[in-house]
């Protein structure tokens, strides 16, 4: 079973401390590729989940058969399995959002969070605890990507959600800024993305400064150690 | 006598003096450009003056850098002088704007401010707007329209519509075009017989704002502000391949003298690659760099897609700088040569 501490830990590190795009800075290349808008960065994330949640579990059921010295292309034959089963979802089920994410969805197999996670986690845990955090993990980069997506799509075209109606049939772009703007191609760009990733890191530091500096504050304030850091 | 420690400056070089004589060394340039344009140039310098300097202070309050001793040094005004001086002189103000705030903002200010930039922040925000607004960077004027000043002034202000008409291709787009369409059966030479596109020697009107910038860029060099190595190197690489391939088929391409004085090479070579900060530091290493420069140039010019090089040639070879400078090291005095 898995405890609260353990959930919260590993909630944690996915989601902010272990942060997959802005920390371990992994999988660059879908998230230059495909953060071209918000509903394409959001998909693939949730393709990503999928695949990092079955995969550990996975690979934490098997882990004490798998023999140490070839576990790599084992691990790589698992989730390249788990790949192919949800490429042929999105094809069957959003195809027309399975024709603009083309080879992302694939090259999850390849996608160094899965392959870091599997055998940095999944491989040493059990299999409750591997798959949740191949789902925090997956939702640390849902949301990075979520908000790399709209903001490349908001500078570069001036609209949020486009593309949603390749999932929701039916619903509507949003329109954000006037009609004529007319929109900074850079940011559709791969430099506007790695900018914006810039920005994103040093926003998360500033944070965490910021926090460090408090932290370092308050025992100070109540009399204890001063540390001259 | 009052003795300091070396090493000893002879002359007074801060940075604000040095700046100033730039900014002077571009006047002669200015004045053929506004005598070819009219003076809606004077609004697009203004335009882009009052963005730098606005997005410096911002810069230097989040900084917490002292306001006065950085906004005062004239860097931010070179580089936004530069910056409306290499875009389309009609350009919408919002683009000369947003060309400025990246100057400054991102290619300045995040790398660390005056003196760390690795790349020149006037070319970093030209090619971003010609990267995002292609259509836009590629409007300039056709020459000889006869339009009043407030015509001029309502079409930067975006109150009066952009029209097709107004835009005429720059002598080097003539060029390219032209023997694009022609597939063979137009030669150069004929072309530039044409004095309405290409005037005397390299392009309407166009020619005299380029001698303007090496008028400045001879002044500047005899001040010693820049080094003669960089200028050369970028003279002679543009020549070196221009001349190579005009001796090769004259009919195909242009001669060197209408490269040299057409686009931004006269800019290019006596204020662009001269930059101190992003260009390279030693003697033999500033020539490798205006060389390669030139080449690449050239190169983007000619083969490439977009109107002119310079700006691309120079951001790669800003790359390139800490390489060069590793290997082009003066040997310590002394040493005559070994390492």
């Amino acid at each position: 079973m898995i405890t609260r501490d353990e959930l919260r830990q590993i909630a944690g590190n996915g989601i902010w401390k272990q942060n997959t795009s802005i920390v371990q800075i992994l999988g660059l290349c879908p998230l230059l590729a495909v953060t071209t808008n918000l509903v394409n960065g959001v998909m693939l994330s949730l393709a990503t989940i999928i695949v990092m949640a079955l995969s550990g579990f996975a690979v934490a059921s098997l882990r004490n058969f798998i023999p140490h010295e070839i576990r790599i292309p084992v691990f790589i034959l698992i989730v390249a399995a788990l790949v192919t089963v949800v490429d042929l979802l999105f094809n069957a089920n959003l195809h027309e959002l399975y024709v603009v994410l083309g080879i992302f969805i694939p090259l999850i197999v390849t996608n160094c969070i899965v392959l870091a996670r599997v055998e940095a986690f999944a491989n040493k845990n059990p299999p409750l605890q591997s798959t949740v955090d191949g789902i925090f993990m997956g939702v640390g980069m849902l949301w990075t990507l979520a908000l790399l997506g709209g903001l490349r799509e908001l500078i570069g075209a001036g609209t949020l959600f486009s593309g949603i109606d390749m999932v929701f049939p039916g619903l509507q772009p949003l329109q954000l800024l006037p009609d004529d703007y007319p929109g900074l191609l850079l940011a559709i760009l791969p430099p506007g993305a790695f900018i914006l990733l810039g920005c994103m890191i040093a926003w998360k530091n500033w944070i965490e400064a910021r926090a460090a500096a408090r932290q370092a504050k308050l025992p100070s304030a109540t009399g204890a150690s001063v540390n001259a850091g | 006598m009052d003795f300091t420690t070396p090493p000893y400056l002879l002359k007074n070089a801060s940075v604000q003096r040095v700046m100033l004589q730039v900014l002077l060394a571009l006047l002669p340039g200015i004045a053929a450009y506004v005598w070819l344009i009219g003076p809606i140039i004077f609004v697009q310098l203004a335009i882009a003056s009052l963005a730098a300097l606005a997005a410096e202070a911002l810069m230097l309050k989040l900084r917490d850098k002292p306001l006065g001793l950085f906004l005062g040094d004239g860097s931010a005004l070179v580089t936004a002088w530069l910056i409306a001086l290499t875009f389309p002189p009609m350009a919408p103000w919002w683009l000369l704007v947003v060309g400025v705030l990246f100057a400054i903002v991102v290619a300045k200010h995040l790398y660390g401010g005056l003196g760390q930039n690795p790349f020149n922040p006037a070319m970093v925000a030209f090619a971003v707007c010609i990267v995002s607004f292609p259509a836009l960077m590629s409007q300039w004027p056709a020459l000889g329209l006869g339009l009043s000043f407030n015509q001029q002034l309502d079409i930067v202000a975006g109150l009066a519509p952009r029209v097709d008409a107004l835009t005429g291709a720059t002598p080097l787009d003539a060029i390219k075009t032209a023997l694009k369409l022609g597939e063979g059966s137009i030669d150069v030479p004929s072309l530039l017989a044409n004095q309405n596109i290409f005037g005397n020697f390299a392009g309407r009107g166009w020619e005299w704002v380029a001698a303007g910038y090496l008028l400045g860029g001879l002044w500047l060099w005899k001040r010693g502000i820049v080094g003669w190595q960089a200028p050369a190197g970028f003279i002679a690489g543009l020549v070196l391949i221009a001349g190579a391939l005009w001796l090769w088929n004259p009919a195909q391409f242009a001669n060197p003298l209408f490269h040299l004085f057409s686009g931004g090479a006269m800019l290019g070579a006596f204020f662009i690659v001269t930059d101190p900060v992003s260009g390279c530091t030693t003697p033999k290493g500033k020539f490798i760099f205006g060389l390669a420069a030139g080449l690449l140039a050239y190169l983007i010019r000619v083969f490439g897609g977009y109107p002119d090089g310079v700006a691309f040639a120079v951001l790669l070879l800003n790359i390139c700088v800490p390489l060069i400078d590793m290997y082009t090291q003066p040997p310590i005095f002394g040493m005559k040569g070994e390492k």
